[in-house]
């Protein structure tokens, strides 16, 4: 997911602190959490706590700037003036959850400045899916289907996260999200319904998109060493194995519904667990993507890098200005 | 009054769409995420403004052509918006310098048309003057914060300034055509409000400290359908899976 | 880096009857600047009929260690509770 842990592979993130914890107050802390309390900013929190989340919310942040751009690709080609203001909406949209999130991590004692020097200098990840091209206009669809899907499925449960400035940005992203998933698979089911060459590029980007938005929901659970604390915290509600076997079983009826087929010789429904056996994800792609190495990673980075680049001198003028004001109404 | 009114929806309808156009370039590009939803807003409010002109387009010609056929089936001699919006995003200075220039005049241009005899764009006008009003503001305050910020902001939105300037008069220009319409009451007169505009763009180009650029030969020749170079290549971008796609549903 | 933008708090006010409801923070240069992105980000979908922005560094918070202190003591004075004084259930409207 946006939130999920992108360690590389076997290497354990340290979250043991550095220095002990007074007992009592992790015991309190500890309390409160599990009695369905909320932490709010200046409340003690254990450090390991405190550096989680801001490394969870920030990921989660730059993974919606990060996605501005596979779609924004699109929106100067989008095939009707609807779908290109349903699309400029949906990326603005996507600006404004990445502002909510850089807010309630900025609360946690980091700043803007500091989490986007992360993430340009590699230090700090973004959810692996944005890593893949946008080819063709179904793609637009198959990210709005699959991937916002894959997002609100992890969403939704955080609203109840145990920091507050969290989870209220948690309640505003959920509320626009639906929005973005139906307007995806509408896009696929029109479509799908339409021409040879339209339902031969919705099948392709089905093709293309399907393992990877299974893979957003992180590494197995045996691969997952922080999931349990995580839970306990109220920072994660589900295992990734969870949710991620509640979206296949959820869309697969859904591309059904439309005529395009799911890319998995394997996938095949289970009668006893009621659910879909599905084949097995190439843990191989996944973590080479985690460190990196996507099909559009450099394409991705180099864009954010150039804009925040390129556009230093726009701050700077603003920032001199409202300096020069301040002066003048000193003086005044 | 069909023709007349076709094509007067055109020049309104295509100036929101190409402008929209140029704007959305921006997206996941800006240089502050806040710019960015900035940015994009006043894009969707031209999109928005741009299908409802070309929708009354569509009516007054009566062919049974609607807006999304208008927007991705005219080449370049039949789009009718001024030369202004269809010039290049440049630097964010050369962006806010053509927003300048053009939302400052499209907000006087709808206060007037809000009086149109013409229900449909009164409606229009109504609802679109209370955006361009914010979109006025936005790229007013820019043009201080870039002329009265750093030497370099000075210097670039001096140069953006100088670019755009040649497509002001344009804005202003009324044909014989439009003087029908003007007649009619149903098309601003846009020659009186000229006077206003000057002293707006000065005040702010004052604040600014930026110097009034000086008069030079107008560029026109949009509203006729003669643009420059840039429009054919916008056109293949926004046009491009309409036409590849023949009879499609999007 | 000198040129970052100062953070403000964004307060908004949904409807007239409700009060300001803090929603979260921009970054800006100036005031105009914090308003303009605030309405951008907070009130897309029409949410709202009046913004404040607060620059951040001007807001003094409580304590949360001074908690007891400061909100406690309201738990024991009970009395300014209503359901302290039991009225009849004839009587109407009260």
């Amino acid at each position: 997911m946006y939130t999920t842990e992108l360690n590389d592979k076997g290497r354990k993130s340290s979250l043991a602190p550095v220095v002990a914890e007074d007992p009592a107050l992790l015991a309190a802390f500890e309390a409160r959490v599990s009695a369905d309390d909320f932490i709010e900013p200046k409340d003690w929190m254990p450090e390991a706590y405190r550096k989680t989340l801001v490394r969870q919310i920030s990921q989660h942040a730059h993974s919606e700037i990060v996605g501005m751009l596979p779609e924004g690709n699109w929106i100067t080609r989008a095939p009707s003036l609807r779908r290109k203001a349903v699309l400029l909406a949906k990326v603005q949209d996507e600006g404004g959850h990445g502002l909510y999130l850089y807010a309630a991590a900025e609360t946690l004692g980091t700043s803007r400045e500091d989490m986007i020097e992360a993430l340009h200098s590699g230090r700090a990840k973004y959810s692996t899916i944005f890593n893949y091209p946008t080819l063709t206009w179904a793609d637009i669809g198959a990210i709005g289907w699959l991937v916002d899907g894959a997002a609100i499925m992890n969403q939704v449960p955080l609203q109840r996260a145990s920091y507050g400035p969290y989870a209220r940005a948690m309640v505003r992203i959920c509320k626009e999200e639906s929005f973005h998933q139906r307007q995806g698979y509408e896009i696929m089911m029109t479509l799908a319904a339409g021409t040879t060459e339209q339902k031969r590029m919705a099948q392709d980007a089905l093709d293309r998109w399907w393992w990877p938005s299974l893979m957003m929901f992180g590494p197995p659970d045996d691969n997952s060493p922080n999931s349990a604390q995580s839970m306990r915290w109220r920072i994660k509600r589900e295992t990734n194995d969870q949710i991620r076997q509640r979206f296949v079983d959820v869309t697969v009826p859904q591309a059904d519904a439309i005529g395009l087929r799911v890319p998995d010789p394997a996938l095949a429904w289970n009668e006893t667990r009621e659910s879909y056996d599905f084949g097995e994800i190439d843990w191989d792609e996944f973590y080479a993507v985690v460190r990196g190495e996507g099909p559009v990673a450099k394409e991705r980075m180099s864009a954010r890098v150039k804009a925040w680049t390129d556009g230093a001198w726009v701050r700077e003028a603003a920032s001199t200005h409202a300096a020069k004001r301040d002066v003048r109404a000193a003086a005044e | 009054m069909g023709e007349a009114l076709y094509d007067y929806a055109l020049r309104l309808g295509d100036d929101s769409l190409v402008l929209g156009q140029r704007l959305s370039e921006w997206c996941g590009h800006a240089p502050m995420l806040e710019i960015d939803l900035s940015l994009a807003n006043v894009a969707l409010d031209l999109i928005g403004q741009s299908t409802h002109f070309l929708k009354l387009a569509g009516e007054a010609e009566g062919k049974g052509r609607d807006a999304d056929t208008l927007a991705f089936h005219r080449d370049v001699l039949d789009f009718r918006n001024c030369l202004l919006v269809e010039q290049p995003n440049g630097d964010f200075a050369q962006t806010i310098a053509r927003q300048f220039l053009f939302s400052n005049w499209q907000e006087l241009l709808f206060r007037e048309l809000m009086h149109s005899k013409l229900e449909v764009i009164a409606a229009i006008a109504a609802k679109a003057v209370k955006e361009v009003t914010y979109h006025t503001r936005l790229a007013n305050e820019w043009m201080v914060r870039l002329g009265d910020g750093t030497a370099e902001s000075h210097a670039r939105v001096a140069d953006g300034l100088d670019w755009m300037w040649r497509f002001a008069d344009e804005l202003f220009a009324v044909d014989a055509a439009l003087e029908t319409l003007i007649g009619d009451g149903i098309a601003a007169d846009m020659r009186l409000f000229r006077g206003e505009w000057d002293i707006r763009v000065d005040k702010v180009l004052a604040d600014a400290t930026l110097e009034i650029p000086k008069p030079r030969r107008a560029a026109t020749g949009g509203r006729i359908g003669h643009h420059s170079e840039h429009l054919g290549h916008l056109l293949s971008e926004m046009q491009f899976l309409p036409r590849a796609y023949p009879g499609a549903r999007w | 880096m000198s040129s970052e933008w100062p953070l403000w708090e964004v307060f908004v006010r949904a409807r007239n009857g409700l009060a300001h409801k803090h929603v979260g923070s921009v970054h800006a240069a100036d005031a105009r600047m914090a308003i303009e992105a605030a309405r951008d980000t907070y009130t897309r979908r029409m949410e709202g009929v009046s913004l404040w922005v607060v620059p951040s560094a001007a807001i003094t918070a409580s304590d949360p260690a001074e908690a007891g202190a400061l909100f406690e003591p309201a738990a024991d004075k009970i009395y300014r509770h209503p359901t302290f004084y039991s009225i009849p259930e004839h009587i109407k409207n009260i």
